[in-house]
């Protein structure tokens, strides 16, 4: 991962994603395999302190005092993170004003929503201003409303150049949030872009609607684009073409010239979803 | 180690410890009634309408009565050591603590010391409240202020806290086990079995409590156990153990 990436794990139940952030925020040790932290040796003892001292994490149950106020959760974790009493005022007012929160300051953290307590908890891995933060599926077990929140906070963090390890198996989440994805079943199965594990399942295909089609618009758009193979439905063109998304003006373009009237252009054909259910069907 | 560390973590379990009423009533009223109770007990005997107990009778009651904090120690722990981590448990809170730049040992000597210092004071409150009062009941009897005394002190300043610990130490790990609060508090309450035993064979003359080498033996067997204990639970709090193996 590089610095101010925000970087996706999904992978179904039981696939290993939190024990894998477990092992990252050196809770529990590896295995096998190397992996540093701002230059620090996961699975090192003597570095582990420093490791936890420069992540924050939000665990997959938010584990917050339910008895202690929203401002006490956070000014204890602030000190257990050495934070000074200035840093702590400053930081528990930021974050709570940013989630929302700050008008529940002084409210026992169990009488919360869910979604409140995840905010809460967001709140508390970030007392300390870490450069890392792992954080366990967010937005599980959250309405749409609190997910959303959530997810646009993630997104706000990400402006801020901060790096994020996200587990999930929320697809549609991490296509949106995420720059790069790995995509898990107790083994690594892919990684890459959003885009790049889309092409992995099969190509996408450019998709025309015309008013009506015609000899002539398919003979153009053959010697236009050669390595193309266009398929005829009806009133719709199909062509199966690499890069499809890429070459869509360019199809328009072909189509009009040669005469033909365009209702609607765009792409179809594997999506994120497809790959990852591929891959960890396979893996079954 | 950083005791730094180990008071944030001790001052969260107070600060948590102060919101539960059970806690507070364990902590505190406990030890206050028993503290009002045994002088009451002395009074009664006193002054029985066949002329009440002997001076020599109540020199063997009376150490008898003092014991009874030890049985305190090993009680009252046993509810706040079993919130605390059980507690912990429930909460799932211990997996944000265990990612923070803190130790095992910071956080287990925290959570011991959240156990022990209130537990502690209230029972050496109370002892001095029992005493005051029984001196108060017995001066005219004996002719002198029978506490503080040496065996008083041994008991209430070195076998107290020591049972203390021990209680902490075996409440860490039936809490390792299971995951209600009740249920550990019930299990933990298994180590009252010992005093007990020692507190009737002192009523019944078997074992001198008034004894100062006997206190000190028994003092001596309490500390050995509670050092074998910490092996155990410095085995059993590893932050892996806590989250792979824990109930």
């Amino acid at each position: 991962m590089s610095e101010g990436e925000v970087f996706g794990f999904l992978g179904p139940n039981g696939a290993g994603k939190t024990t894998t952030v477990r092992m990252l925020c050196c809770l529990i040790a590896k295995t096998s395999g190397e992996a540093r932290i701002g230059g620090y040796d996961v699975g090192n003892e003597a570095d582990s302190l420093k490791i936890r001292q420069m992540i924050g994490l939000v665990p997959d149950n938010v584990g917050l005092y339910e008895v202690l106020s929203a401002y006490k959760n956070l000014d204890i974790y602030g000190r257990l993170y050495g934070c000074s009493e200035a840093q702590r005022k400053e930081g528990i007012q930021h974050f709570l004003t940013m989630l929302g929160l700050w008008e529940k300051k002084d409210v026992p953290a169990g009488t919360f929503s869910k979604g409140m307590k995840q905010k809460l908890a967001i709140a508390r891995a970030l007392i300390h201003d870490p450069k890392v933060l792992f954080m366990d599926e967010p937005t599980a077990n959250l309405d749409p409303e609190s997910s959303k929140t959530v997810r646009d906070f993630i997104l706000e963090l990400k402006k801020e150049k901060r790096t994020i390890f996200l587990n999930t198996h929320n697809l549609d989440e991490a296509q949106r949030i995420c720059g790069r994805i790995a995509i898990l079943n107790t083994g690594l199965m892919a990684t890459g872009t959003p885009e790049e594990l889309e092409s992995l399942v099969g190509r996408r295909k450019a998709v025309v609607e015309l008013e009506q089609t015609s000899d002539r618009v398919v003979s153009s758009l053959a010697k236009q684009f050669p390595e193309s193979n266009v398929a005829v439905d009806g009133s719709k063109l199909t062509i199966d073409m690499a890069e499809a998304d890429r070459w869509i003006p360019d199809i328009v373009d072909t189509v009009v010239r040669a005469g033909g009237r365009v209702h609607s252009a765009g792409v179809v054909g594997s999506t994120l979803e497809d790959t990852y259910l591929k891959l960890v069907r396979r893996e079954k | 180690m950083r005791l730094s560390q180990s008071w944030i973590v001790a001052s969260k379990d107070f600060a948590t410890f102060l919101k539960k009423r059970n806690i507070i009533s364990t902590i505190f009223v406990i030890p206050l009634l028993v503290s009002f109770l045994l002088p009451g007990v002395i009074w009664y005997v006193l002054h029985q309408s066949q002329g009440g107990v002997s001076p020599s009778e109540l020199v063997v009651l009376m150490p008898a009565f003092t014991f009874f904090y030890l049985i305190l120690a090993g009680l009252i722990p046993t509810t706040i050591a079993s919130y605390s981590i059980v507690g912990e448990k429930v909460e799932k809170s211990l997996e944000p603590l265990l990612a923070t730049p803190t130790t095992d040992a910071e956080i287990l000597f925290g959570k011991g010391l959240a156990a022990f210092v209130l537990p502690v004071a209230s029972i050496l409150c109370g002892a001095a409240l029992f005493m005051g009062l029984t001196d108060a009941f017995t001066r005219d009897s004996l002719g002198y202020y029978f506490f503080p005394n040496w065996n008083a002190a041994i008991v209430l300043f070195l076998m107290v806290p020591l049972a203390n610990i021990i209680s902490v130490e075996w409440n860490i790990l039936v809490s390792s086990r299971v995951s209600d609060v009740r249920i550990a508090a019930q299990i933990g309450s298994l180590l009252l079995i010992p005093y007990g035993g020692v507190y009737v064979a002192g009523e019944l003359d078997v074992i001198p409590l008034g004894d100062t080498n006997t206190l000190l033996m028994i003092a001596g067997v309490i500390a050995l156990i509670g050092l074998l204990l910490l092996f155990v639970v410095r085995a059993t709090f590893r932050r892996e153990e806590i989250l792979t193996k824990w109930k």
